[in-house]
């Protein structure tokens, strides 16, 4: 061999060269390997936006529906529970919803664009269990301050009618509105925000 | 910084030898320095192999292996599923591209003797990968469940059931149920995703380890260990990294160009890689008017179809596999390399790669008469490569002295270069210069191809060869 | 030894495979033609849809891929009740189709481009001639005995068939016409490669995206190749 000849620098150049732009088209092929363990078509269609109908639904009834394979919650509450959500902000980590999830015009003390009608997704925040409706009104197992609300059998998280986390338990946020608008007064569709243009 | 990832090397080498293993197998790992073309289809092998296995990784995410789900869910793979269509496409391509870089490979090893001595394992590994190889692509061929999967395991089923005694019992059990069915598309997956790959991964890691054992043929047929300079480095050994990785990466390029060309623009291959046939779902009712196995068996099916006799034919079909294990010791020549090998030789070696691609072919071509006298003669020729070698190799007398070191072939480079003038005047002859005059006036002179200057050309060689004779 | 790659170069060359008997008529499939697709897909709706489905088509992958609104898509090519996240299933029950059909029910026609090409379904459509002895009273000429009426008779007109004797054997000689449809041939064929065209595309809505990109990988890898094989060379210097 022939040491002499050797051009070390053109020998690194080119092979920085030939390394970097061998890792960019690396790096391309990756995009549709990765890409492909995105939801596909069908799933995207399967997500599509839902319609609810709520002329049956009775003061105090919680209505369950799929959206996007999760649990949407429709609850009537009734205006006792509602004068209610006023007297418990000391006991909540997040009263007025300022780190959760909600569409822009739920976003108000009732967490609901219309007060009576409650629409949340019924996954608990902290680990994806769905927590239980328990509306009845200072049971043995909650405690005499239970006003009404949901709780999670999985670690205990509690909420209240509106979705809000108490203070001291697992949960870290309030639960999360899904966008919904009305498309009458007894027929709400989820998925699609009202401030959006039908497409 | 470097000091910080030197430290880490350390304590890694300390508790896992990867520095031993880097010079072992790559940058003390000596290979002959006059590699040819023949030499890259090993290493494209593996990438193949790696491609295979990473698109197949994805498919089996959208993939259903249910009689029922199965072929909607390849079509929902090809629509949507993001990028779907483009991993399936590398996927069907890359099988069809394995046994193309694989025959290629194996050829390699007829024309430079690499299955002589010392390198039978690897000869015999080789021919594991191979076998495992079709088995693999025979079950895969069966998940996409359209008509061709389903007649063409069918057909390849019952090839178990000529065999007396248990063949029946046989192809029960491998079917799991009386026709080819869901139990038989379920148990494929599981022997296409899984337990043919782990065999394969276990055969090529052991097919590396042999070769680097006896260390790698050339294309002169040395034992390139034989001549080792005063530390023990043979003379025209050079380390396989950093001179034959950059040489590897650059076939890996001109072959995904190819490669990107068929998945892009062709990936249907004219019906050879994707037939027309499996774009209709299976139904175990009406059989396709042809059915043709894929391009890479057609050459065993084309034996197995000349023998007139069920058991015959697939024990005729099996013997041309298996013959080629024993490849190592029919030949009895001293001499590895085409090179320098008999006259005798070098007309059986194009005997059979001419029987071997017409027999391809012939697979491909419904049953005639005529197809079946051609398909018989190619198969006495096929089997008569192996079974007459040990006689034409005896007494094998060299064509040309066998160098005591390796020889540089000129690169293919320099090989175009000097044949050029000759190249060129080939064209010139058989071109006239016509002029033509636009309507602005200006003159162009366009060399047209002279249909009568290629037809004296054609006469006269014609009457050369006459003249030799 | 270079003579042995051109015998392996010979695989690749013997593709193709010809319907016996009838000679297919050659169409234009233009993927990038965005209103003949439309034009193919209204035809597809209202020609084929009652009875054949293409049920891995979703209406929104149409509405992407043509550039429709979903107000368009609904309008122009859905037929019964469907949403944009459908797909192109069809209006006739299954069951009940099959045994209208004597057992074979109408096929889904996905990949029907696929299977038979695009010149077969050129031909096909355009090939139905008067047959009494046929149930729907027309017969097929490169699908004989075909178990599906003409549904284009309206637009195309009735057409027999003319045979002509080769040694003996009839064989097809020109279609001649026997009534009027609405259509003229040249629109009638404009009509039926709108149609085909839309199948060719049904049968693999990535193809337009797969060519696109196709040029764009071959000529990164070719600046690789390039790069490569310089790296190549300059460390092959050592080697003598």
């Amino acid at each position: 061999m022939n040491d002499d000849a050797v051009d070390e620098g053109r020998r690194r150049v080119l092979t920085v060269a030939t390394s970097v732009v061998g890792a960019i088209g690396a790096g391309f092929v990756a995009v549709p390997f990765l890409s492909a363990m995105e939801p596909s078509a069908r799933t995207r269609a399967a997500g599509a936006p839902v319609e609810i109908d709520i002329s049956k639904l009775e003061v105090g009834q919680l209505i369950r529906v799929g959206w996007r394979g999760r649990p949407v919650w429709v609850v009537r509450r009734s205006q006792e529970s509602l004068d209610d959500l006023g007297t418990l902000k000391d006991f909540l980590r997040d009263p007025d919803s300022e780190e959760s999830i909600q569409p822009k015009d739920a976003s108000n003390s009732m967490r609901s664009i219309k007060p009576e009608i409650f629409l949340a997704i019924g996954i608990c925040t902290h680990l994806g269990c769905s927590p239980t409706f328990r509306p009845d009104i200072a049971p043995s197992d909650l405690g005499s301050d239970w006003k009404g609300g949901f709780f999670c059998p999985c670690h205990g998280s509690r909420f209240d009618l509106a979705g809000r986390v108490y203070k001291s338990v697992p949960a870290p946020t309030n639960l999360e509105i899904p966008p919904y608008r009305y498309l009458s007064d007894t027929r709400i569709i989820v998925g699609e925000e009202s401030s959006e243009e039908a497409v | 910084m470097s000091k910080w990832l030197a430290r880490i090397s350390d304590w890694i080498c300390v508790r896992l030898p990867v520095d031993k293993f880097w010079k072992e197998h790559l940058s003390e790992y000596f290979a002959p320095k006059n590699f040819n073309f023949w030499y890259y289809f090993g290493s494209l092998a593996l990438l193949v192999f790696v491609n295979q296995i990473l698109t197949g990784i994805v498919l089996t995410m959208s993939y259903k292996p249910d009689a029922k789900l199965a072929f909607d869910s390849i079509e929902y793979i090809m629509r949507d599923v993001e990028w779907g269509w483009l991993i399936r496409y590398m996927h069907s391509t890359g099988a069809s591209a394995f046994f193309i870089v694989v025959y290629l490979h194996m050829f390699r090893g007829l024309l430079y003797g690499s299955f002589k001595k010392p390198r039978e394992l690897v000869w015999i590994l080789g021919m594991l990968i191979y076998f495992c190889l079709m088995a693999e692509s025979f079950m895969g061929y069966l998940l996409p469940w359209g008509q061709m999967s389903y007649w063409g395991a069918q057909v390849i089923i019952s090839l178990f059931g000529a065999i007396p005694y248990f063949g029946e019992d046989l192809a029960l059990w491998i079917r799991g149920d009386y026709v080819v069915s869901d139990a038989t598309l379920n148990r494929f997956f599981a022997f296409h995703v899984i337990a043919v790959p782990l065999a394969l991964v276990i055969l090529v890691y052991l097919h590396i380890i042999a070769l680097h054992q006896v260390g790698s043929n050339n294309p002169d047929g040395l034992e390139i260990k034989e001549n080792k300079d005063t530390q023990g480095i043979p003379l025209d050994g050079i380390p396989f990294h950093p001179y034959y990785t950059v040489k590897d990466i650059v076939g890996a390029a001109v072959f995904l160009i190819v490669f990107a060309a068929i998945v892009f623009y062709g990936p249907e291959m004219g019906g050879f890689f994707l037939e027309s046939e499996n774009f209709i779902p299976a139904n175990n009712l009406t059989t396709p008017e042809h059915i043709v196995p894929l391009w890479y068996f057609t050459p065993f099916y084309a034996i197995l179809r000349a023998i007139p006799d069920k058991f015959g034919g697939v024990l005729t079909m099996g013997a041309a596999i298996l013959i080629l294990f024993v490849l190592p010791w029919l030949d009895k020549s001293s001499i590895k390399s085409i090179r320098y090998r008999g006259k005798i030789f070098k007309f059986a070696l194009a005997t059979f790669a001419i029987s071997f691609v017409s027999l391809g072919y012939l697979g491909t071509q419904p049953a005639t008469p005529g197809a079946m006298i051609f398909a018989r003669i190619f198969t006495v020729l096929y089997f008569g490569f192996f079974v007459l070698m040990p006689f034409y190799t005896r007494n094998e007398k060299p064509a040309a002295a066998v160098p005591a070191r390796v020889t540089r072939e000129t690169p293919l480079t320099e090989t175009l270069r000097e044949r050029w003038p000759r190249v060129k005047e080939f064209f010139l002859q058989i071109s006239a210069i016509r002029e033509i005059k636009t309507s602005s006036g200006s003159v162009y002179r366009i060399p047209v191809l002279d249909v009568e200057a290629l037809l004296a050309m054609a006469r006269d060689r014609v009457s050369n060869i006459r003249k030799k004779f | 030894m270079k003579k042995f790659i051109g015998i392996f170069l010979l695989l690749g060359s013997c593709c193709g495979v010809a319907w016996a008997g009838v000679e297919l008529d050659s169409v234009e499939i233009d993927l990038d033609d965005k209103a003949s697709l439309k034009r193919g897909g209204q035809l597809f709706a209202s020609y084929c849809q009652s009875c054949h489905s293409a049920k891995h088509m979703r209406y929104s992958r149409i509405a992407a891929d043509l550039g429709l609104n979903e107000d368009e898509v609904s309008r122009d090519l859905m037929i019964g009740p469907k949403t944009i996240n459908d797909s192109m299933t069809t209006a006739m029950d299954v069951i009940e189709a099959s045994e209208w059909f004597l057992g074979i029910g109408p096929p889904d026609l996905s990949l029907v481009a696929r299977s038979r090409g695009s010149e077969w379904l050129y031909t096909y459509l355009r090939g139905f001639y008067l047959d009494e002895a046929r149930p729907f009273g027309v017969n097929n000429l490169v699908y004989k005995d075909v178990a599906m009426p003409n549904v284009f008779w309206e637009i195309q007109g009735l057409q027999k068939a003319v045979f002509k004797n080769v040694d003996g054997k009839p064989v097809f000689d020109t279609f001649e016409s026997v009534q009027n449809g609405r259509m003229s041939k040249e629109q009638f064929d404009r009509a039926v490669t709108d149609l085909v065209n839309f199948l060719v595309y049904v049968g693999e809505p990535a193809k337009p995206e797969r060519v696109r990109f196709g040029k764009y990988v071959i000529l990164f890898l070719l600046i690789f190749l390039v790069l490569a094989y310089r790296l190549k060379k300059e460390y092959w210097k050592d080697v003598h």
